[in-house]
């Protein structure tokens, strides 16, 4: 069964990519996300939201295939997904950014988006060591996508320059490359404007935006800015203390009573 | 005489050179780009076959003869071929200021009638279609970048690669028609129009024909013997003259190579890997680069800072002296040399100008020790007076005459006179035909002999030649008492101080003259860094007392080098007060070439101006600034209004003569 939805702006959004089924997730005693159930279609903005706490990370976590559920099932373009290794997600096309930043501090913008790339590199170690054959062929071809996506972002001029060297609103950036390197179907995104001024806030929707619209990839992100969150998904899951207490368009979401009172209180009587 | 022959032989139009320059340089670089990290470049003759392909994708979308084809962009090949390729169809090339917002846009889209438009991304390309209704004439839209512009509606839209594409398949049916279009251009056509910003009033479309732009890279070229080796880089804005001439009048009559950057804020390292031969930028450009080498110096260890004091003090003495031809003595050059090797080589590597022969600042007045500088690291840089009425060039300076504070000598078939009230008045084949549609201001601006005033007021040095320029004429007044009055004279010294980059000085029927300062953002905030002191924001930072302080010290430095030309003295500063935000072409108050806009600023700021004249010490103020995506806000702010001391005139005191 094939559905297709046109969005207002002419963006199409597919089938259901990523099918989340009663998941529940305990730590020991706590139990972090509580029989949890919604999907994720191809080429959509899904933002999941919360308040501090409500196990927004965890769910990311999940969905990553970082943390594996103790109930519930996990299906992927029509499979079910066991638990995996990182490497098994990175080539199932998951790619992600972290919400304190992970980057190579002492590389260069471009190494650093280049290891995103890593899992489209075959040559065996000893070519690449003496830079020979299917190695350089390889090489040249993801530096290549690399430059695209440099280009795409607009951080030319900080290609040759440390990390460590850049403001944070710039390592974000960096670190969004890096992850669309990878070339990703589900691309997760945790807090992309966490601690950035209006200025930068702006620069990176508009990026998300256009990635979405450009590569058409799926985005999944966690966000506190409810202004940004609204502007950007098409659809919207709510948490609060591991359960979800809501899940829509923005405009549902919005009028839905107990996410009111989730985020506001609600009146004693 | 060979080149006008060569011009009788059929080179009066930029397509005719662009033939010519394919089948003699058909294998050398025209064009590069850096694109995708990698320069990327164009022969000649690849060049030609790009420009041809887009001039008959423009016959197929209908472009006709005496269409306007307005070009909206940064820098890139893609740009220059598009003026090109309007040319062969007949058609006039306008290129507006990339950053203009869309006011301004649809006032110049709609004076000059464009219907097609080539912009350079979905930026001006939003900019266009919101100028919509306000520039009827606008029918279709070509974009270079397609990135982002999926779902626009393309029914009156095409990414230029696509025009491209359709004109090579229409070579057949179109070929001829074009041939015949390029063949019907003459040396009296119009080549280009360009809007000057103007300094007052609604921009004007200042008409320049083939013979305009080619007599003047004709001219120019030989005067500075410009080969077709020659590598520039293509950074100015494009819809400005100077880049005009360079990037396609000089280029196309030499041959040389014009590169294009990745983008503004790649530029100095794309110009240090390109390290062009024929430089040119505006003075503010010179002054940035050797603010930040100051402060990178400040930082460098002791051995390094030493060493750099040690040979830039020989620099300074020697430098220019080798540069000028001037006999030097056998240990100085040694000298001069080991500081080349250690100091002056690096350095200039490492700014891009390892290789440059023929470098031009002009624009505003370069400050002496900016000036010195580069040219006692032994770059030749020289300055000009030009404007876009006269296909840029009226004075330059040649080779062994360079000097700070003059303009230079006459171009190269540029005559020149001076009016009785110091206006300078210039006559050239570079001076333009026409303002479009203006015949008004066509005509107080030129006269029926081809005399163009050029609102500047100066005079002859006597023993050298060499024009010098002192302020725009109307801007030139008396003071209250008689005393003459030249603002930009004194904002100009004022300016030379890293710490101040804007000055505005009042004082035009006043019995003193006060000044506005607005002091510069990266030297002043390093200074601030240094010495530990916190700020917030732009506004606090030019409050700060000690900022004041120093301030203070420039303009008494300023006053008291006033006071030596009796002509002028009157011009001392006697109160200023320093400006709480930045003068902004978004905001009017400048142009886009960044020339400050007197009567504009003398209106928003009243307030302010009255307070420096009734003696009071601070004055509360309001005013509206606007952002980048055209939002307005507001920003409030008390300043503080500092006295000056002032100097008595140096020379025993003459009464002025009445």
């Amino acid at each position: 069964m094939t559905q297709t939805t046109i969005t207002p702006d002419g963006r199409q959004i597919g089938d259901v990519l990523m099918d989340l089924r009663n998941i529940t997730l305990r730590f020991g005693g706590v139990t972090a996300i509580k029989d949890i159930s919604f999907d994720i279609r191809e080429g959509e903005i899904r933002a999941i939201i919360g308040p501090n706490g409500a196990g927004k990370s965890s769910m990311l976590n999940v969905i990553s295939g970082f943390y594996v559920p103790q109930e519930g099932e996990i299906w992927f373009k029509g499979y079910r997904r066991g638990p995996m290794k990182p490497y098994e997600v990175a080539r199932l096309g998951i790619a992600r950014t972290f919400q304190n930043i992970a980057l190579f501090d002492g590389m260069s913008v471009l190494d650093n988006i280049m290891t995103g790339r890593l899992n489209m590199m075959k040559a065996p170690i000893w070519s690449q060591a003496l830079w020979w054959g299917r190695a350089e062929r390889e090489e040249v071809e993801n530096r290549e996508q690399v430059e695209k996506i440099i280009d795409f972002l607009e951080i030319q001029n900080i290609r040759k320059t440390p990390v460590g060297r850049l403001p944070y609103g710039l390592k974000k950036r960096v670190e969004l490359a890096r992850a669309l390197a990878a070339e990703p179907k589900i691309l997760l995104l945790d807090e992309p404007m966490a601690g950035m001024n209006v200025e930068e806030k702006e620069d990176m929707c508009r990026f998300i935006l256009d990635v979405n619209d450009e590569f058409g990839t799926t985005i999944a992100l966690i966000e506190h800015d409810m202004g940004v969150v609204m502007d950007l998904s098409d659809r919207v899951v709510v948490m609060d203390y591991g359960r979800k207490i809501g899940d829509g368009t923005p405009d549902e979401v919005r009028n839905n009573p107990e996410v009111i009172s989730a985020y506001l209180g609600v009146a004693h009587e | 005489m060979q080149n006008a022959e060569a011009a009788q032989a059929g080179l009066q139009s930029i397509p005719a050179l662009l033939a010519r320059n394919a089948e003699r340089f058909g294998d050398r670089p025209a064009y590069r780009e850096k694109e995708f990290g990698i320069w990327q470049s164009w022969t000649w003759a690849e060049a030609a076959t790009e420009i041809r392909d887009l001039a008959l994708g423009f016959l197929v979308l209908g472009l006709n003869r005496g269409d306007h084809v307005a070009i909206i962009g940064r820098n890139r090949p893609a740009h220059y071929w598009a003026m090109v390729a309007a040319q062969m169809c007949g058609a006039v090339p306008v290129p507006l200021y990339q950053d203009a917002v869309a006011e301004e846009m649809a006032y110049v889209l709609d004076h000059c009638g464009a219907r097609f438009v080539v912009c350079g991304d979905q930026e001006q390309v939003d900019k266009v279609l919101e100028v919509g209704d306000r520039a009827p004439s606008v029918q279709h839209l070509v974009y270079t970048d397609k990135r982002g512009m999926r779902k626009y509606d393309h029914a009156r839209m095409n990414a230029l690669a696509d025009v491209q594409a359709e004109g090579r398949a229409a070579q057949q049916r179109l070929g001829h028609e074009l041939d015949e279009r390029i063949a019907e251009l003459g040396y009296d056509d119009t080549c280009v129009m360009l809007y000057t910003s103007g300094t007052t009033g609604k921009p004007k479309g200042v008409v320049l024909s083939n013979r305009n732009i080619i007599e003047t890279g004709k001219n120019t070229a030989s005067f500075d013997q410009l080969t077709a080796r020659e590598e520039v880089l293509a950074y100015l804005p494009m819809a400005w003259v100077g880049d005009f001439i360079f990037s396609v009048g000089q280029a196309y009559w030499a041959g040389f190579t014009v590169n294009c950057p990745e983008g503004a804020h790649t530029m100095m390292t794309d110009l240090r890997e390109i390290g062009p031969t024929y430089f040119f930028a505006p003075p503010r450009v010179f002054e940035g680069q050797l603010t930040s080498v100051m402060i990178r110096m400040e930082d460098a260890s002791r051995i390094k800072r030493r060493l750099f004091k040690h040979y830039m003090e020989i620099a300074r003495r020697i430098g220019p002296a080798l540069l000028d031809g001037k006999p030097v003595g056998a240990l100085d050059r040694l000298r001069y040399m080991l500081g080349n090797l250690l100091v002056y080589g690096p350095l200039k590597n490492t700014l891009g100008y390892s290789r440059i022969r023929v470098g031009y600042t002009a624009g505003e007045a370069i400050g002496p020790e900016i000036f010195d500088f580069y040219r006692s690291l032994g770059i030749n840089l020289k300055q000009l007076y030009g404007q876009t009425e006269a296909s840029v060039f009226i004075t330059q300076q040649p080779d062994g005459q360079v000097r700070s504070d003059t303009v230079g000598v006459p171009s190269p078939g540029v005559e020149l006179k001076i009016a009785e009230n110091g206006e300078v008045f210039y006559r050239s084949p570079g001076t333009f035909v026409e303002y479009y549609n203006n015949p008004d201001s066509t005509a107080s601006t030129k006269d029926a002999e081809g005399w163009v005033a050029t609102g500047d007021a100066g005079f002859f040095e006597e023993e050298s030649g060499h024009l010098r320029i002192i302020d725009r004429a109307k801007d030139v007044g008396r003071m209250a008492d008689g005393r003459m009055f030249a603002p930009k004279y004194v904002e100009n010294k004022l300016k030379f101080y890293p710490n101040i980059l804007e000055a505005v000085v009042f004082g035009a029927g006043r019995d003193m003259c006060t000044a506005f300062v607005n002091i510069d953002l990266t030297a002043v905030g390093n200074w601030a860094e240094r010495n530990n002191i916190a700020y917030a924001s732009y506004q606090e930072l030019a409050g700060h007392p000690q900022v004041y302080a120093t301030i203070k010290e420039h303009v008494e430095a300023v006053n008291e080098s006033v006071a030596q030309d009796p002509m002028l003295s009157g011009c001392q500063i006697s109160r200023f007060l320093v400006l709480h935000k930045e003068l902004d072409p978004d905001d009017g108050e400048m142009t886009r070439t960044r020339k400050v806009r007197r009567n504009i600023i003398a209106e928003k700021y009243a307030d302010l101006i009255e307070a420096l004249y009734d003696g009071r010490d601070t004055v509360s103020t309001r005013t509206e600034v606007t952002y980048e995506d055209g939002r307005k806000g507001e920003i409030r702010a008390t300043l503080k209004i500092e006295d000056a001391r002032t100097f008595p005139t140096r020379t025993m005191q003459k009464v002025a003569a009445e």
